[in-house]
């Protein structure tokens, strides 16, 4: 820990010395969306100053010039997940998008009534909600793979709903309301045994733990580029190659196509064949900016350091009495979901925030897991690069006071 | 510690949130309706006795935040006993103190309900005081559906 540039990271994130409320803030929210360092403010505001330009249209230098850092920004993404080919690189505006995305292309194209699509029972409602429209559509049917008390997915169950049928399994590669990392080599290679692809829900994954498609071999995964400290509105969607190919185009208009007529189109090849319209361009590049940023520091550091914040805090939060962590896999990210005897974790959150903290309180976009703990609600201290150990004193120090409180 | 939020949590809402009042399953309610927060999981069933276009009994079950326990247990309290005409009054006092721009608001008309006027400053935690009232709205209409702040 000695050795993390934790000085350095917290100069590099001007938001971190705001005061809220009078109180230095302590950020404890980066699991809903990161705060953005000066690399990817500066490179937002850059482009707007020298680069901007529409991209993939003009002869003129200024669109040349944004066409080739918006390409860079692709293949900066493509060399960060380690994926063969920028052409398996989609930029969409979030995960929410990309799973979209993905259920009314290959999965119109693929699945139909009476096949199965396999989810786990710690989904976010992204890569719930699209599935059942789906499914609604297709007649196919959802099923899902239950977890343990400790929050951690059944493999073995997951593995006996694998059949014939299956032509899909989504799973998160680690939970948003939990921190459960899945075992998402163990799925794939189940998976595949029976020739069924599997997709990965990678928005809590990308900041935490460094991937690589190659050696995952997923068919496909998706993030968004504000968990990455990049910017909001800007995600990726890779896919295998051949898939990508063979998949119908999702929306249509411009830059997706090679030829239009009153008769006819011809769609553009990969990856534009799947980005209709004028992209977030600056907020592309913003994404290019923060791997940058990322790759300096390492995210074998990064995840190491990150390890020991969710070590310090669940050791801490272990002993105040009447706290209750909710998910504690054995393999998990640094998410702290918790909730207190007899307070509601939204006035946890209100009191929490009169001294600075910014925690998230309320289901985390994860009803079933909710229901499933028999809670209304958690509230939940996600950690990033940047908190220290100092803030989780604090935000001990913040439970336990309000836990007087309500007496 | 908490100097900034003794607006917001006074005494009277502690009180109420660990003794709720009326907090129990009415066997003889002629109107129940349900109200749901969708974004904090609160979750609420009023239970009304109406005799004529009074409210002879209120009481409610259900698990919510320490705000909108206490809206809902000092609501049951205030409104027992009154007319339809009254309790909409009520109401609409207490919803324009919770949410509106005036600051002329008449606290003496709504009683112990302006322990509850400091939600108008944290705009997220309005709904979980309104939620009860929105419910109480429902029931007095005799919408039998569930209420959703959403």
């Amino acid at each position: 820990m000695t050795t993390f540039p934790i000085d350095k990271i917290r100069a590099d994130f001007p938001i971190l010395a705001e005061k809220i409320r009078n109180k230095p803030l302590v950020y404890l929210d980066s699991g809903a969306s990161c705060q953005k360092p000066n690399a990817v403010i500066d490179s937002i505001s850059h482009v707007y100053r020298h680069e901007y330009a529409n991209i993939h249209r003009g002869v003129h230098t200024l669109s040349v010039r944004a066409t080739d850092k918006f390409e860079a920004a692709r293949e900066k993404v493509r060399g960060f997940i380690n994926a063969a080919s920028t052409k398996e690189i989609i930029f969409v505006r979030g995960a929410t998008e990309a799973i979209n995305l993905i259920a009314q292309t290959y999965g119109k194209a693929n699945i139909k009534s009476g096949d199965e699509i396999v989810i786990t029972a710690m989904e976010h409602h992204s890569n719930i909600v699209p599935w059942q429209m789906l499914c609604e559509q297709t007649g196919a049917v959802l099923k899902v793979a239950p977890m343990n008390t400790k929050g951690e997915l059944i493999f073995d169950e997951l593995s006996a709903l694998l059949n014939d049928k299956t032509r899909l399994v989504a799973v998160a590669h680690m939970s948003n309301a939990l921190g459960t990392i899945n075992p998402v080599e163990k799925i794939i290679a189940a998976a595949h045994a029976l020739n069924i692809p599997v997709m990965l829900d990678g928005a809590q994954a990308i900041p935490h733990i460094a991937v690589d498609m190659q050696a995952l071999d997923c068919d496909f995964y998706v993030f968004s580029g504000h968990k990455l400290y990049g910017p909001s509105g800007i995600g990726v969607l890779y896919g295998k190659q051949a898939l990508l190919e063979a998949m119908p185009p999702y929306q249509g208009g411009g830059d997706m196509i090679k030829t239009v007529s009153f008769e006819k189109s011809t769609y553009a090849g990969l990856p534009h064949k799947f980005e209709a319209g004028t992209p977030s361009i600056a907020d592309v590049i913003g994404l290019g900016a923060a791997i940058d940023y990322l790759n300096e520091i390492g995210m074998a550091n990064i995840a190491a350091y990150e390890a020991e914040l969710l070590a310090y805090s669940t050791q801490q939060a272990k002993q105040i009495k009447g706290l209750r962590i909710i998910g504690e896999a054995e393999d998990k990210g640094a998410i702290l979901s918790f909730v207190l005897d007899k307070i509601h974790p939204h006035d946890i959150g209100t009191m929490l925030d009169s001294l600075g903290i910014a925690i998230r309180a309320g289901h985390h976009c994860a009803m079933p897991v909710m229901d499933f703990y028999g809670v209304p609600a958690t509230a939940r201290a996600s950690f990033a690069m940047y908190n220290t150990k100092a803030e989780i004193d604090v935000l001990m120090d913040g439970i336990k006071s309000l836990i007087e409180v309500f007496g | 510690m908490f100097e900034d939020l003794r607006e917001l949590y006074q005494e009277v809402i502690f009180d109420h949130n660990r003794n709720p009042r009326n907090f129990r399953v009415m066997a003889d309610a002629n109107r129940k309706v349900e109200g749901f927060n969708p974004l904090c999981g609160d979750r609420l069933t009023l239970y009304l006795k109406m005799d004529g276009d009074k409210i002879a009994d209120a009481s409610f079950q259900g698990s919510g935040c320490a705000i909108s326990t206490a809206s809902v247990s000092l609501m049951t309290e205030i409104i027992k006993g009154k007319t339809e005409t009254e309790a909409d009054a009520l109401f609409k006092i207490f919803h324009e103190m919770t949410t509106g721009k005036d600051e002329q608001i008449n606290l003496e008309a709504v009683g112990k309900l302006a322990v509850l006027a400091g939600v108008r400053e944290y705009p997220a935690r309005v709904k979980c005081a309104t939620l009860a009232w929105h419910t109480l709205d429902a029931a007095l209409k005799n919408e039998q559906k569930s209420i959703s702040t959403e």
